[in-house]
């Protein structure tokens, strides 16, 4: 490439230190602008406008003014008790996920090359099943432990044991089908973090006389805490913002926020709904932001580390 | 590190018998063993249950690959299952895939090329406004998405499912972002850029014939991420009232999951591939990367 030949210029700016360079500059700076516009245009249009939306619907009234009435309906005992199991389902699934993703990368990394058949496996199967959500991951429980799954059947033929067939609508149903998305991801999450320790910790923590416990506690637990802490957090927003798999798990019943939200869209005609959905969307995004924000601040402190 | 001194000085210098480590290392490979066996086991099960559940009718008991035949020779007839609404959904998921890789293509990689040589202060808006979406939920987007939709079907387009390309344009940033910016990283864009203008070349020039080669494996990283996740998309279609691919299987798992299970199991199994093809890229731009 005759690029190469060129290569061994120095990075910088061309111009030389006339009074056209000024003006030369400033149209290299409005380019550089003018090239970005189409992609500013475009969030703005289908980023920003919609969440300005859902912002302002969140303070308007049916008249159309301004207020704060809409808020009085986050106290209401259905949305209060709605939230509590989407924060439920949330937490417990993040930390089944952390927990046993953890396990599992730690698993795959002793012992093990870092580019070895079973741990390329594995983390490229995690990458797929962490987006597995939705209808498709519902139908694979119905196959699995629903009414007629395969799991079932197998149970009662075997053991005699009859399932419940409205386990899966249930709340431990629901965090058992989320763990199956979240320890993919908190595999694909924290990976890189466990393959950050390296072995000479350990041995040097032999060689000064540590024992394992000792290891753990003091040197590998320490060094891993802000990244889990992070990825678990990451797992919170990733369980609580989920809408496809219980939207088509539940059809009728609302008892997750994101379902509450469908509710509303669905009756938005109806003015005693005017706005609700708003301010339910609002209040997720309040809560999603403070989970993200810590998991930056958590984040930015471990970068020190490093 | 926080080892307590006293014991250190005790035994400096003293390592751990062979044999305790021998056991160490044996402990841990059953622990491995035992982790990762389980952990397999909860992902595969219900991967093979959905297998099962489509050659196996839930009711009779009988062994069939009916569900099989009625997708790949395109009649439900025998299946008693009406599949046009599988079609119409893959066809504008199939569609919606095309068209929303390209939009993304054409916004994203000019202007991060462009901020990345130029304004290390506009790259870094750029990157908050693209991983902005990951905090944003799907369910809240479409909330607010709604009354421009309203708007945009009644004045200016149809009603259309194809349509829906921009707010998946959205939904993919991130991920495309991370992608691009990985091969941005890699290669010195910035000297690429002004060997190739002062040895004369247009911007265009430099553009198509210097930066796109380089960059080839992000685009296409970027792209394989973009459709994966269109074709898993739900959230967005469904509210919307438009028909894709995870709505058409919704709507067909009401009547007959067999057919719609067996049809998920082939969109997962497009998606296993599509992703085990990035990771194989990506291993290919480190070692690309490591061979310069």
């Amino acid at each position: 490439m005759s690029v190469a030949l060129a290569q061994g210029r120095p990075a910088g700016k061309t111009a030389g230190p006339s009074a056209t360079s000024f003006v030369a500059a400033h149209r290299k700076e409005l380019g550089t602008v003018g090239v970005t516009v189409p992609f500013f245009a475009y969030t703005t249009c289908f980023l920003l406008v919609p969440t300005i939306i859902v912002v302002v619907g969140a303070f308007t009234g049916a008249d159309g003014g301004f207020t704060l009435a809409n808020f009085a309906r986050l106290a209401e005992p259905n949305t209060i008790a709605s939230f509590g199991t989407s924060i439920t389902v949330s937490i417990i699934s993040a930390v089944i996920g952390s927990v046993v993703g953890a396990l599992a990368s730690y698993s795959l990394v002793i012992g093990a090359k870092p580019d070895g058949l079973l741990r390329r496996m594995v983390s490229a199967i995690s990458s797929v099943l962490a987006q597995f959500g939705g209808v498709m991951l519902a139908f694979a429980f119905i196959a699995t432990i629903g009414i007629n799954g395969v799991g079932t059947m197998l149970l009662q033929q075997l053991f005699g044991v009859t399932v419940d067939p409205n386990w899966l609508s249930s709340l431990s149903g629901l965090i058992v089908i989320y763990s199956y998305f979240q320890i993919p991801l908190m595999i694909i999450v924290f990976l890189p973090a466990v393959d950050s320790i390296r072995t000479e910790w350990r041995e040097a923590t032999e060689s000064l006389g540590g024992n394992t416990f000792q290891y753990w506690t003091r040197v590998a637990c320490p060094i891993l805490a802000p990244r889990f802490i992070s990825a678990f957090l990451l797992l919170f927003a990733n369980a609580f913002s989920a809408y496809a798999t219980a939207a088509a798990l539940f059809s009728q019943r609302a008892i997750l926020v994101p379902l509450m939200i469908q509710g509303a869209m669905r009756n938005e005609m109806d003015p005693n709904q005017q706005g609700f959905a708003q301010v339910l969307a609002f209040a997720m995004v309040v809560v999603v932001a403070i989970v993200m924000l810590l998991s930056h601040i958590i984040e930015k402190r471990a970068g020190r580390w490093q | 590190m926080a080892v307590n001194p006293e014991t250190a000085h005790r035994t400096v210098g003293a390592a751990n018998p062979p044999q305790l480590r021998a056991i160490r290392l044996r402990r841990q490979r059953i622990f491995k063993a035992i982790v990762l066996t389980l952990t397999l086991l909860f992902l595969f099960i219900p991967l093979a249950s959905m297998l099962l559940f489509t050659v196996r009718h839930p009711l009779s008991g009988q062994w069939s690959l009916a569900p099989w035949q009625a997708i790949f020779t395109g009649n439900g007839e025998s299946l008693g299952a009406d599949l046009t609404v599988l079609w119409e959904g893959l066809g504008s998921s199939l569609l919606l895939c095309v068209v929303t890789v390209v939009i993304m293509l054409v916004l994203m990689v000019p202007t991060m090329v462009i901020v990345h040589i130029r304004s290390r202060r506009l790259e870094r808006a750029i990157e908050w406004v693209a991983t902005l979406p990951l905090t944003i939920p799907a369910i809240v987007l479409v909330v607010g998405l709604g009354p421009i939709y309203r708007w945009l079907s009644a004045d200016v387009f149809s009603t259309d499912p194809v349509w829906l390309c921009f707010a998946y344009v959205v939904l993919v940033m991130p991920f495309a972002f991370r992608s691009i910016a990985v091969g941005l990283n890699s290669i010195d864009v910035k000297t690429l850029v002004e060997a190739s203008r002062s040895l004369g070349a247009s911007w265009p020039r430099v553009f198509f014939r210097v930066i796109i080669p380089n960059l080839w494996q992000s685009i296409l990283s970027a792209s394989f991420i973009s459709i994966a996740v269109v074709l898993g998309e739900y959230t967005v279609a469904s509210l919307l009232g438009r028909m894709n691919l995870q709505v058409a299987l919704y709507q067909l798992g009401q009547s007959n999951s067999q057919v719609s299970t067996a049809m998920s199991l082939l969109a997962l199994m497009f998606g296993v591939i599509l992703l085990v093809a990035l990771d194989l890229i990506s291993t290919a731009m480190r070692t690309s990367k490591e061979g310069k």
